[in-house]
């Protein structure tokens, strides 16, 4: 499926970000775009800069330099609630759910709805609602779980990634960068959240899945992008690669000569 | 003043399908085990003390019970409020002293009116905890130092306040009366009752919208057998208080005395503030994971403070009623085993020590089983020392219970 990426617009797009850590180039005029219903797989080595680049996507820091545009406007996106009002959502690799609660309180923690009970001085959590509101959104996504009301703590790992993921989503948002989605799952957990991937696709997010493990990558996404040494040194159509080339462009065997200087120069 | 609140969240967080029977016996295995070792410790605790002397459970003694234990109870729902965010604090006995001190000197030394002296001193409990917290949170100083020292320092501060005079009697009629009332036993039964009506219908309520909804809904026969419940529950220690329990009988002594209401009254307060509105909502999540509530968008210090803010007030109410209790305050005032009552109290009644998981009404329980061992030894003429050593061996068994369930948990969780 070879989709014209140029016709369309990306719904996120960086331009030239550059971020230096003291004497360490963590990311040099990098661009990066994410386009609607599509999966991105963001690969490279460790220390390539994919978490910089996720960090400064999701606003946890400041690029040095660069653009960062939304749906077509320069936006300025320096605390991670800007990422979040712009609908950006991140899922960390350690996730981001209180164990102690369950799975409905989970997905609205910080966005609960309130029922008034005496109108303007005593309002309640409407569990009702919330619940009514979780039980349709989980099945949307046909995530598995046995009981919305069981506390996170009772869950496998790959329905707690759903749960983080599903929480990340449902708060109508655009684009999702999963860190490590699928590290320290078991082989039907994985596939759980690989499903759960496609079908965020299909509801028409643009999604950035951070990932070690090429087969996972390959089995979602729609386009990898490769950092090594902080830049982006290449982007594969994932139907038209095989691992073999993105591995020579992680490692730097097939683009050796790239200036081996510009990650520790400082 | 109903009991509706802890039913309904009951209610809630039980599984979605099968019986009640099913739903306990599955968080049993999960090592969701609640109050259930309370209940039965409860339970043994009676029948040990009933057989060793009869007098125990008569209405007389079970009435004193409750009033003996409602300064320690109200203390230790605010230790469960700390509790639950994964925090301690250890100067809840020094502040109930330090704000009875100032009641007392305000009541008596200053002639001020009872009502304003509780005011102020519930106030300074307030101030107090806001300080601490803020030193807690702000200044990134770990709770058990920071009220280690205010254990030291509210210590001192009574002894200041109380100056040369040592001891106050107190003669106000509203301080006294706080602790020395007795509602008339219709009163007693009519707010009994309405706490029972007020139940069920919530809970009939609750399921009506819950079917509303399509949300799975238990059925009429679980809401009325817990309504039955809640019914015997409530009513029967009314009932018994509202027995005449003056065993000479030439003068009668009934109703439920106020400083039994005042406990429930706060315990249900915070358990609608800690199970149904947002704020609660965020006290469990900051002691389930207080980096997922922060990124949640939650305030987590400020969450934190309140919580110390609110857990020193209590303090200053379990000081009040204390002192109400005893007509006095003195030096020792919420020294002694106030402090370590208070928090064994809140533990023992099933509120975990690792934060996250709790109910006010564990204070209830928690001191229920301490006053109740403390009463029978007192019954039966035993050493304080052997008290102590009960104590401690039921505090042991307690975290024990805690920390195995906690693993328990984890390891299903995997």
């Amino acid at each position: 499926m070879a989709r014209i990426k140029e016709e369309k617009q990306p719904i996120l797009q960086l331009q030239g970000i550059s971020k230096r850590f003291g004497a360490v180039q963590a990311l040099w005029k990098v661009d990066f775009e994410v386009f609607t219903d599509e999966v991105i797989g963001l690969v490279g080595d460790n220390g390539a800069g994919k978490s910089t680049l996720v960090k400064v996507i999701s606003g946890t820091y400041r690029p040095d330099s660069g653009q960062y545009i939304f749906e077509g406007r320069a936006v300025t996106v320096s605390t991670p609630g800007d990422a979040t009002n712009l609908g950006i959502q991140t899922v960390y690799q350690d996730l981001a759910l209180c164990e102690n609660l369950d799975v409905v309180a989970n997905l609205y923690l910080g966005r609960e709805r309130i029922r008034s009970v005496v109108p303007g001085v005593l309002g309640v959590i409407d569990e009702v609602a919330m619940e009514r509101k979780s039980t349709e959104f989980v099945r949307e996504l046909h995530v598995t779980i046995p009981s919305l009301r069981s506390r996170v703590a009772t869950l496998s790992g790959g329905q707690r990634q759903s749960v983080a993921v599903a929480r990340a989503v449902m708060w109508n948002s655009k684009v999702v960068l999963l860190d490590e989605p699928t590290a320290a799952l078991g082989v039907e957990q994985t596939r759980q959240v690989k499903d759960l991937i496609v079908r965020l696709r299909e509801k028409g997010l643009g999604i950035v899945v951070i990932s070690h493990n090429l087969v996972d990558v390959f089995d979602v996404s729609d386009r990898i992008i490769v950092l090594r040494l902080g830049r982006r040194v290449a982007t594969f159509d994932t139907h038209g690669s095989n691992p073999e080339q993105v591995v020579a462009a992680i490692t730097g065997a097939e683009y050796g000569q790239i200036d081996s200087d510009t990650g520790s120069s400082g | 003043m109903n009991v509706k609140e802890r039913e309904r969240s009951e209610l809630e967080t039980g599984g979605s399908e099968g019986g009640l029977l099913r739903q306990l016996l599955q968080r049993l295995a999960h090592g969701d085990i609640g109050s259930l070792p309370v209940l039965l410790g409860l339970v043994l605790i009676a029948v040990v003390f009933q057989i060793a002397n009869p007098n125990f459970l008569t209405p007389l003694n079970l009435t004193n019970l409750m009033v003996q234990i409602s300064s320690v109870g109200t203390i230790a729902v605010g230790v469960v409020l700390v509790l639950l965010i994964g925090e301690i604090d250890l100067s809840v006995g020094a502040v109930s002293g330090l704000c009875a001190g100032l009641m007392g000197v305000l009541s008596v030394k200053l002639g001020l009116p009872g009502i304003p002296a509780v005011l102020f001193s519930l106030l300074a409990g307030f101030l107090i905890g806001l300080f601490q917290g803020w030193w807690i949170t702000r200044l990134h100083v770990p709770s058990f130092v920071v009220t280690l020292a205010g254990y030291l320092g509210w210590q001192g501060a009574l002894l200041w306040v109380l100056g040369s005079t040592g001891t106050i009697n107190l003669n106000d009629v509203f301080i006294v009366g706080l602790a020395n009332t007795r509602l008339p036993v219709w009163v007693g039964w009519t707010i009994g009752a309405a706490a029972v009506l007020i139940f069920l219908l919530a809970s009939a309520g609750l399921q009506m919208r819950k079917s509303r909804q399509g949300l799975h809904s238990q059925s009429v026969l679980a809401v009325i057998l817990r309504g039955i419940v809640i019914a015997i529950v409530v009513l029967g220690p009314v009932a018994i208080m509202s027995v005449n329990r003056n065993p000479r009988g030439n003068v009668p002594v009934t109703g439920v005395p106020t400083a039994v209401v005042i406990l429930l009254a706060i315990i249900i307060a915070f358990n609608f503030l800690t199970k149904r509105t947002r704020y609660g909502r965020y006290v469990f999540a900051v002691g389930g994971g207080a980096e997922a509530a922060r990124r949640a968008g939650i305030n987590v210090d400020r969450i934190r403070i309140w919580v110390f803010a609110l857990c020193s007030t209590l303090a200053a109410a379990g000081g009040v009623l204390a002192g109400s209790r005893l007509f006095a305050v003195n030096q020792s005032s919420g020294g002694g085993d106030v402090l370590l009552n208070s928090i064994a109290a809140a533990v023992i009644g099933g509120t975990s020590l690792f934060g996250g998981r709790g109910s006010t009404w564990s204070a209830l329980l928690g001191a229920l089983i301490i006053g109740a061992i403390a009463n029978g030894m007192d019954l039966l003429a035993f050493a304080s020392s052997v008290r102590f050593m009960i104590t401690g061996a039921v505090l042991l068994v307690a975290v024990t219970i805690d920390a195995y369930s906690r693993a328990r948990r984890e390891q299903v969780g995997q």
